[in-house]
């Protein structure tokens, strides 16, 4: 019972702090000066269409390289901790799919993929990005391991592609720094013309490399659960 | 009703999403159920930060034929906690993965999924 009242309180407690913030907020009429910046001086600084890219790549891209590194972090945990000794995998029972999901999904994996580079490609003229087109590249692999149980696919390659984008993104920013004013720069390459695929400096080269990786560990953290399931 | 527009709609959502979340961290014994509390907790908070960057009758920060180039700043919402609740959408996903596999291990070492049995950080 005393445990029971505990939990109310905090309930009750925090529902008191959000509400402060409901009963005080009456609705912007205004950007803050920060974000007019970035929405008046976006195009010529930064060329990119999306002003979202261009804060999450260019304004703010070392956050960004933080946080894909908190999803390498997670992902690698994930495949240390699920790992298993392929060695006997031969009494592993496994149901067959439907044919309907067999066929279906013969369709729909290339057109997924095919979505998902094209959204991470178009990132900056368009809604969507890097970490979109890697998630929907992510779930095409994914129902692809649901309509094939038996496909065996190793970790190697995607290890691989994974280490490489995230490499080649730290070395385009440190190419900033060379050839440019500071770290992830996207002056590197010229602007281009506003509005067109090539422009927008390094930001489509970046989120390339963003797609690439976050599509590969979301495949990983998905292959590592499907292994493990014949342990549970 | 002056409150009754879009923003506090979505924000009163967002809280109800919230408290919904931690009711279900707090009180659920199954471990799933618990990640699931998390989860709805995180998204109750990107609701929250979405709405709080939304102005009135403006549009998404994306420069196109909708919004002129010369007077964005007047034309669209405010793109930067959109960007946060993207970073947070994708580390969101990345910890909900963690936990599962948490909870994975932990089944496949004593067959239960109750937090009960777990007695293992109790004093």
């Amino acid at each position: 019972m005393v445990k029971n009242s505990f939990i109310f309180i905090v309930l009750i407690g925090v529902a008191a702090i959000l509400l402060n913030l409901f009963a005080d907020f009456n609705g912007n009429t205004e950007l803050g000066t920060i974000a007019a910046h970035y929405a008046s001086k976006g195009i010529e600084e930064v060329g990119s269409a999306n002003l979202v890219t261009s804060v999450v790549v260019s304004y703010r891209g070392l956050d960004t390289l933080g946080e894909v590194t908190i999803l390498f972090l997670s992902a690698a945990i994930v495949g240390f901790f699920l790992k298993v000794d392929n060695t006997d995998n031969k009494n592993r029972q496994l149901k067959y799919t439907s044919e309907i999901l067999n066929t279906a999904s013969q369709v729909l994996v290339p057109i997924m993929l095919l979505f998902g580079a094209y959204v991470f490609i178009n990132g900056h003229l368009s809604p969507g990005g890097g970490f979109q087109g890697g998630a929907i590249i992510a779930s095409g692999l994914v129902l692809m391991f649901i309509a094939q149980p038996k496909k065996e696919m190793g970790h190697k390659m995607i290890n691989i592609i994974e280490s490489v984008s995230g490499v080649s993104f730290v070395l385009l920013g440190v190419a900033g720094v060379l050839f440019a004013s500071g770290f992830l720069d996207n002056k590197i390459l010229s602007l281009g013309k506003f509005g067109t695929l090539f422009s927008a400096g390094i930001i489509p080269i970046i989120y390339i490399f963003v797609g690439l990786k976050v599509g590969s560990e979301l495949t990983g953290i998905a292959l590592s659960l499907k292994e493990n399931q014949n342990e549970a | 009703m002056e409150k009754f527009n879009l923003e506090n709609i979505s924000l009163s959502i967002g809280i109800l999403v919230i408290l919904v979340g931690l009711w279900g961290l707090l009180t659920q014994k199954n471990l799933i159920k618990i990640v699931i509390g998390f989860v709805l907790f995180d998204t109750g908070i990107h609701i929250v930060m979405v709405s709080i960057g939304y102005i009135k009758n403006r549009t998404a920060p994306i420069i196109d034929s909708a919004v002129d180039m010369n007077n964005a700043s007047n034309l669209v919402v405010d793109p930067i906690p959109q960007a946060l609740v993207l970073t947070a959408i994708v580390i969101g996903l990345g910890i909900t993965a963690l936990m599962l596999s948490y909870v994975l291990k932990m089944y496949q070492k004593k067959k239960s999924l109750d937090i009960t049995n777990y007695k293992d950080l109790k004093w």
